[in-house]
């Protein structure tokens, strides 16, 4: 049941990949629009935003909009937190969707068993075994029946936990397909900036917007950057992680992704968004003082567009018309595969090379 | 100096004509506590400091729940005031982060380890195994000072430029690059750093002074096998703390150098890796989360046997799960570290060994409901306090095995779920063991009784209190919200306020315990020497409330009737001391 839907995914992965103006229809996109995302068609709320790219190199096209590019507005806003919820954040990608099935089906029952258990006999020896009920106290201190019973029982129990964790483990460390999209997300006190060393280097620097500003634009404040990081949806990304002074986390709950991003390593994992939309996620590891003032707002776009994006940032295409196709047959299979390439050391920049690659 | 003179003066005249009551020769004033070299004293003085210390722990903890009871940054500002630094938004949001580091810093090395190790531990070990004293005296009184001193230098720290402000500002855990130049230049870091230092210090002379009592001191007939389960406790935790804490004294000692000296441990521009540090770090880090609940282990399973009538149900298994614990606790320590970019053989690794620890901890949550199975309970103080850490201990360990999954922690690593469970291990379950032992032991310390009344209002009211402020951040922490935030996105605003309403709660619990205790000592009626009754068959129950200054010069002699396997009524023993 489950791999039927995870091949389902696959399937609108595969399809988002070649043809995502269809494929934006097959992926069950709830907001109202599930019509093609075509620029034009995107609400124009927050046309006075600033436009992505404008860093500090200066390389960012001036005019966007003529490009084609105008940043989804909030009714896109599919991964955020939700006031007084009691769970996990829905899920987005394929590897966040087993893993909150792993929790909410079994790890989730199975806590909530055993607490409910031990509650249980300690409140049954407290009316049972109070002195009223039992003046004399019995003398028994051994039972190897029953103390071999609570050493194998819970052993089997962390076993049936174990399986599909180590599962979750393997398929959250596949390694993405050479012509995965890489991204370079790099951690900076108190900012983060994204660079697509494929895609003709360009940068995107990513603050966070100001809090009257997103508010007034009806974004999550503290969650919405000025700049966001706009990725292809359904095409396996590589998505890799650094830092230029101290430690920070990228992390996306509604993706079920977090990865380090630690000065002098550069670590990497593979992403695959299956649906066009906004997820926010914040710094996750304490980097100083503007530490909860560094969100992490992604941007999931169907193919084409965000190729229109890459371009609208001053980027190049490079070749990504064969990508399109392998990354699309290549996500499935590679699933055994956990074992780290050469690609990751061959994708370190020159100025890194003094650290240990990741994994 | 004249006063030690004094205190030196009057020793030696009490020795002269005070021989044949040795037992109550007390030293004067300033040789007595500040020259210690008695057990009871120094556990007396270390159960005061660490009250001292968890006020203070506790304190910054309620400016924090106030900060986070709303959106937006509503106090930091006057407390950078308060403290003599320049407010502004990056000081004021390094405040935050002084406050967390303190508040981590303070309740792990200044209130838990010296309350169960230094407090309890000094005070029960050699009473428990029938021996005058502890193995070395002198360097009991180091420990003691040397982990005072380490207090001041962390309190000093709050003081002095650390970067973005005043104070260290790096978390307990001190990452580096973020406590290094680069992240944390100042004196500010470098005084947290020989804070813990000298606690470690302190700690690790502790560690070898109970393992050589523990080995050594035994009362002619106490085999290892008959050792009161606190003892074990204590035991198992010296080892833990001889072999953990080295490692971080020299991690911290290769910050030192990183910072002041030009060296690159953890620099990787250097050759060195950040990621070096943690694995160090957490090396001892885990072993010390053992070594704050262990003695609180030892403690339960004394008030659950007492209070059952009953021996402890499966002694031997018991002991060695608590030893297994101490040794699994050794190789798990990279799930503190699963974002790191760790290899996914490294991560499947440390997700098997860490969900291992859950058998035995298992086997001592049975053994005490065991224990309780067929026993005759009696519902006092101690006892209430016993049954909340099984329970609250019980939900804070699932949580443990839900983030003990490589792949689940993804998610929760570093979120409030974090902060939950570990709240619920440590602030339920260390703090209700340290409680229960308080309630347990204080009319033997003192002499005088609390009462049971507020003893129970404390627990229901704390019990309520605590589980109003961690429970909502299991949610919060599902929902994503990062640790260390001092402010919140709007969909977060809900359960924080319901938190910080809980900290209210809790705030007054701790004001019924000080009550409490100043009750016992004005109105308080005088204890009997085993206040507990049958129930309670240890050696301290043997001697006077208050024990006599030195015990056991005669030294008792064990026999059967303390035989834990062979359990026989307590009327059946030949009083000692």
């Amino acid at each position: 049941m489950k791999s039927g839907k995870i091949l389902a995914s696959m399937m609108a992965a595969t399809l988002l990949a070649t043809a995502p103006y269809a494929a934006s229809a097959q992926a069950d996109i709830e907001p109202q629009q599930t019509q093609p995302l075509a620029p034009e068609a995107q609400t124009p709320t927050n046309d006075t935003s600033p436009l992505v790219g404008a860093g500090e190199r200066g390389d960012a096209a001036e005019g966007s909009d003529a490009s084609g590019y105008t940043p989804l507005g909030p009714e896109w806003i599919k991964g955020q937190p939700e006031a007084g919820a009691f769970g996990f954040q829905e899920q987005y990608s394929e590897d966040g969707e087993y893993a909150l099935w792993m929790h909410n089906a079994i790890l989730l029952p199975i806590i909530t068993i055993i607490s409910l258990f031990v509650l249980a006999l300690l409140l049954w020896v407290i009316v049972r075994y109070n002195k009223k009920s039992n003046p004399t106290p019995s003398r028994t201190t051994h039972n190897t029946l029953i103390e071999v019973v609570w050493t194998v029982v819970p052993a089997l129990i962390l076993l049936v936990i174990a399986v599909p964790s180590i599962r979750l483990l393997a398929s959250q460390y596949e390694t993405p397909p050479e012509d995965a999209i890489t991204v370079k997300a790099t951690g900076y006190q108190w900012y983060w900036t994204y660079s697509f060393p494929d895609h003709g280097e360009f940068e995107i620097i990513s603050n966070m917007m100001p809090e009257d500003e997103a508010r007034a634009k009806g974004f999550p404040a503290q969650l919405e950057a000025d700049n966001r990081l706009v990725l292809p949806v359904g095409v396996p990304i590589r998505l890799q992680t650094t830092a230029a002074d101290v430690i920070h986390s990228f992390a996306v709950p509604s993706l079920w992704f977090k990865l380090d991003a630690v000065p002098g390593r550069l670590n990497e994992r593979m992403l695959t968004i299956e649906e066009p939309g906004i997820y926010y996620g914040q710094c996750s590891e304490l980097c100083g003082a503007r530490h909860a003032y560094m969100p992490i707002a992604v941007e999931a776009l169907p193919f084409e567009q965000w190729q229109q994006w890459v371009l609208a940032q001053g980027g190049t295409l490079g070749g990504e018309e064969a990508t399109e196709e392998d990354a699309a047959v290549e996500v499935g299979p590679s699933a055994d595969d956990i074992e780290t390439t050469d690609t990751i050391e061959e994708a370190i920049d020159d100025d890194l090379e003094t650290g240990t690659a990741g994994a | 100096m004249a006063t030690t003179a004094e205190g030196y003066q009057a020793h030696s005249e009490d020795h002269a004509h005070g021989a044949h009551d040795h037992a109550d020769h007390k030293p004067g004033f300033f040789a007595r506590w500040f020259m210690s070299t008695n057990h009871k004293d120094i556990g007396t003085m270390y159960l005061i400091f660490s009250i001292i210390a968890g006020v203070v722990g506790g304190a910054i903890s309620g400016i924090m729940r106030a900060e986070l009871a709303a959106e937006g940054i509503q106090y930091l500002g006057f407390w950078v005031d308060l403290l003599g630094g320049e407010a502004s938004v990056n000081a004021n949001l390094h405040m935050w982060n002084v406050f967390i580091t303190a508040h981590g810093l303070i309740m792990v090395f200044f209130m838990v380890m010296p309350a169960m190790i230094g407090g309890f531990g000094n005070w029960f070990v050699p009473l428990m195994i029938g021996a005058p004293d502890m193995a070395f005296p002198r360097m009991n009184n180091i420990s003691f000072w040397l982990t005072v001193a380490g207090f001041f230098s962390l309190l000093f720290s709050m003081f002095v430029p650390g970067g973005t402000g005043m104070g260290a500002g790096t978390g307990w855990t001190v990452y580096a690059p973020l406590s290094t130049d680069v992240g944390s230049p100042g004196p500010a870091v470098d005084f947290a750093i020989f804070s813990l230092h000298l606690a470690g210090a302190g700690s690790i002379l502790g560690a070898t002074n109970f393992i050589t009592t523990i080995f050594n001191m035994r009362a002619p007939g106490m085999t290892l096998h008959k050792m009161p389960l606190f003892v074990w406790s204590v035991l198992v935790t010296a080892f833990l703390l001889l072999l953990a804490l080295p490692v971080l004294a020299a991690a911290i000692t290769m910050l030192l150098t990183d910072r002041n000296f030009g060296t690159t441990f953890f620099n990787a521009s250097g050759g060195g890796d950040p990621i070096l540090y943690q694995h160090l770090f957490w090396f001892f880090g885990h072993p010390e989360v053992y070594i704050m609940i262990l003695p609180g282990f030892g403690m339960i399973s004394q008030i659950v046997a007492t209070f059952s009538r009953k021996p402890v149900f499966g002694y031997l298994g018991m002991a060695y799960a608590m030893v297994a614990i101490g040794v699994v606790g050794f190789v798990v320590w990279a799930h503190h570290m699963y974002t790191v970019g760790l290899d996914v053989n490294t991560k499947m690794y440390f997700t098997a060994a860490t969900m291992v620890i859950a058998v035995p901890t298992g086997v001592k949550i049975f053994s005490w409901i065991a224990t309780m199975w067929g026993g005759s309970l009696q519902f006092k103080s101690p006892m209430v306090w016993a049954l909340g850490f099984i329970f609250l201990f019980t939900v804070g360990g699932v949580t443990g095995v839900v983030l003990a999954n490589g792949g689940i922690d993804d998610n929760l690593h570093d979120t409030y779920y974090v902060v939950a469970h570990f709240h619920y291990v440590l602030s339920m379950g260390a703090v209700f063991s340290m409680f229960a032992g308080w309630y347990y032991w204080f009319p033997k310390i003192s002499g005088r009784w609390h009462s049971e009344f507020l003893a129970h209002v404390h627990f229901w009211v704390f019990f309520i209190g605590v589980n109003i402020v961690f429970f909502p951040m299991h949610f919060l922490g599902m929902q994503g919200m990062p640790r260390r935030y001092p402010d919140f996105a709007a969909a977060y605003a809900q359960w924080n306020h319901v938190a910080s309403l809980g900290y209210i709660i809790v705030a007054a619990s701790v004001v019924i315990f000080f009550v409490n205790i100043i009750y016992a000592f004005v109105a308080g009626r005088r204890a009997e020497a085993n206040y507990w009754g049958e129930g309670a068959t240890t050696l301290e129950w043997t001697l006077s409330s208050p024990p006599p200054y030195h015990q056991f010069e005669t030294l008792p002699v064990i026999e059967d009737h303390h035989d834990y396997h062979n359990h026989m009524p307590v009327s059946d023993k030949p009083a000692t001391a």
